[in-house]
C-alpha cells in the first residue's frame, strides 16, 4: 500500500509546477523517436512471426472437414486485434521501453542529474517522465496498429506459402464478420498499457537509492511490474468493455 | 550572506546533523570539513533544499528558503549554483548544451545572448575548445570544470560546491581551487565548500567549520586551523604523514 501510495503522489507531480509548453514539445519528439521509432524493428519481428504461427497452429488443430478454411482467417484476424497485436506488443515493450526508461532515471538519479534539475528549481519528475509517459501513450497505438498489420500479413505469408490456405480464403476470412469495435479496444488497451508501463517503469528508476546494482535492480522491477499491471489492466478491460 | 540555524537532521533513529549554525560571507569562500559520514553532504543538501531538517533555518541574505513560500524559494534557487561531486553533467547533452541548460530552461534570453554567455562560461573555465563533446567524452577534472561554468552561468549570487575535488590527481585538484576562489573573488560570490582535502583545506579556506559525528567541533580559518586544541580536529589534520612530519 505504501508504494502505491507513493506512486500515485508521483503521478501527481508529473503535473505539478510543470515547465513551459515549448519545452515539452521538443522532449516529447525525441522520446517518440527513442521509445517509438527506436522499438519499430523488435515490435514488427515479434509480430510477423506470432502471426505465422498463430495460423499455422490454428490450421493444425481444424482437422474437421465441416469447418471452412476462412475460419483460420478469422481467428488470427480476432486474437491479433484483441488480443496479440495489443498485450503480447506491449509485454515485449515493457521490456524494452520499461528497463530503458527506469535504467535511465536510475542512473540519472545516483550520478546526481536529478539532483541538479531540482537544484535549479525545475520539476525534475515533470520534466523527464511526462514527456517519457506522453510519448508512449502516442507511439504504444501506433506500434500495435503496425502489429496487428504485419501479425495479420505474417499469417498469410505462413499460411499461403505453406499451402494451408489459398490467399482468396484468407482474405474472405478476414473479411468475414469483422466487428469495428475490436479495433477501437485494441487501442484504448494500448493507451492504457502505454501509461501503465511508462509510469510504472518511471516511477522505479526516479526513486532508485544506492548504485549500479540498484540501477539494474529497478530495472528489473520495472519490467516485472509493467507486465503484471498490463495483463492485469488486460483482464480488467476486457471485462469491461467487451 | 547565509546564515544556517541550528539544523537538526536524522534519518530514523540516527541523528546525521545536531544544531548546526553558521554563517557564510559574501566573497568568501567556506569549507565545511571533517570525515567521511559526519553529515558534510547533508548539511550541504539541508541548505540547498535537496533535504529537509527536521529543524533549523536557512536563511540568505535574510530570506528564510525552508519555510519561505514557492515564489522565495524560485527566485533563491536561480542565485544558486552548485557543482556537484561527479559533476552531474546530462548524459544526452554537449558541454556546450549543459552549461547553456539553465539559460534556456529558467531566462527568455535571446538564443545569441544565451550561446554568448555559455561561450563566456566555458571559456573561464578554460573549455572553450570541448563545446562539442559529450561529457562521456572528457576527463573527470573537465567534468568538474563543465560543472562550474554550469553553476555560474545564471550569475549566481550563492555558490556550492561539494567535494570538487574528489576523484582528481593533485595538480588538476589545485586547478579546480583555484578557479574556485578566483570566481568567488571575480563576482563577489557566497561560495561554500564541501571538502576533506587538505591542500583545499590550506589553499582555499578563508572560512573554515570542521563536523564531527554531526556536530560542528570547530569554525576558524586555514591560518588558525593548525593551533586548533580539539583533539578530533588535529586527529583529522594530522591524519596525512606528510603533515604529521612536519608538525613533528
Amino acid at each position: 500500500m505504501h508504494h502505491l501510495g507513493r506512486y500515485f503522489i508521483f503521478l501527481g507531480s508529473l503535473f505539478r509546477n510543470r515547465e513551459k509548453m515549448g519545452v515539452y514539445s521538443k522532449l516529447v519528439l525525441d522520446e517518440c523517436i527513442q521509445i517509438g521509432i527506436n522499438s519499430v524493428f523488435i515490435v514488427s519481428i515479434v509480430s510477423t512471426f506470432i502471426g505465422a504461427v498463430t495460423c499455422v497452429q490454428t490450421a493444425y488443430n481444424l482437422v474437421s472437414p465441416l469447418v471452412p478454411l476462412t475460419i483460420i482467417a478469422v481467428i488470427v484476424r480476432d486474437s491479433t486485434i484483441l488480443e496479440l497485436a495489443p498485450t503480447i506488443t506491449c509485454v515485449v515493450l515493457s521490456g524494452k521501453v520499461g528497463s530503458n526508461i527506469a535504467g535511465g532515471l536510475g542512473t540519472m538519479r545516483i550520478t546526481e542529474q536529478i539532483d541538479a534539475l531540482e537544484v535549479m528549481g525545475i520539476n525534475s519528475s515533470s520534466y523527464l517522465v511526462l514527456p517519457k509517459v506522453l510519448a508512449s501513450m502516442i507511439t504504444f497505438p501506433m506500434l500495435v496498429i503496425l502489429a496487428g498489420f504485419l501479425s495479420i500479413y505474417g499469417g498469410y505469408i505462413a499460411g499461403t506459402a505453406a499451402d494451408i490456405i489459398t490467399p482468396e480464403d484468407y482474405i474472405s476470412g478476414l473479411r468475414s464478420d469483422f466487428k469495428p469495435f475490436s479495433i477501437t479496444f485494441a487501442l484504448i488497451k494500448s493507451v492504457v498499457f502505454a501509461f501503465l508501463i511508462s509510469t510504472i517503469s518511471s516511477f522505479k528508476g526516479y526513486y532508485t537509492a544506492g548504485g549500479a546494482l540498484e540501477v539494474g535492480q529497478a530495472s528489473t522491477a520495472a519490467v516485472t511490474n509493467s507486465c503484471i499491471a498490463v495483463l492485469a489492466a488486460d483482464f480488467l478491460l476486457a471485462q469491461l468493455l467487451l | 550572506m547565509i546564515e544556517i540555524k541550528n539544523i537538526q537532521k536524522t534519518f530514523g533513529e540516527r541523528t546525521i546533523l545536531s544544531g548546526i549554525s553558521g554563517k557564510f560571507l559574501p566573497g568568501d569562500t567556506s569549507l565545511i570539513i571533517g570525515g567521511s559520514g559526519t553529515g558534510k553532504s547533508v548539511l550541504l543538501k539541508c541548505m540547498i533544499g535537496l533535504i529537509k531538517p527536521e529543524e533549523g533555518q536557512v536563511l540568505y541574505d535574510g530570506r528564510d528558503f525552508l519555510t519561505g513560500d514557492e515564489d522565495t524559494q524560485k527566485a533563491i534557487r536561480r542565485e544558486m549554483g552548485v557543482l556537484f561531486q561527479g559533476g552531474a553533467l546530462f548524459d544526452s547533452k554537449t558541454v556546450l548544451e549543459n552549461v547553456r541548460f539553465p539559460l534556456d530552461m529558467l531566462t527568455n534570453m535571446p538564443t545569441s545572448e544565451k550561446m554568448e554567455r555559455a561561450q563566456f562560461c566555458l571559456q573561464r573555465v578554460g573549455l572553450e575548445n570541448a563545446a562539442d563533446r559529450m561529457p562521456s567524452e572528457i576527463s573527470g577534472g573537465m567534468k568538474k570544470r563543465v560543472g562550474i561554468a554550469r553553476a555560474i552561468v545564471m550569475n549566481p549570487k550563492y555558490l556550492f560546491c561539494d567535494e570538487p575535488n574528489s576523484g582528481l590527481d593533485p595538480l588538476t585538484s589545485i586547478k579546480i581551487d583555484e578557479l574556485i576562489r578566483e570566481i568567488t573573488d571575480e563576482f563577489k560570490i557566497t561560495t561554500v565548500v564541501i571538502t576533506h582535502d587538505m591542500n583545499s583545506m590550506m589553499e582555499i579556506g578563508e572560512k573554515i567549520m570542521f563536523l564531527y559525528q554531526g556536530k560542528k567541533m570547530w569554525e576558524g580559518s586555514s591560518s588558525t586551523i593548525t593551533q586548533s586544541k580539539v583533539a578530533e580536529l588535529n586527529e583529522f589534520i594530522y591524519a596525512n604523514k606528510l603533515l604529521r612530519d612536519t608538525k613533528a
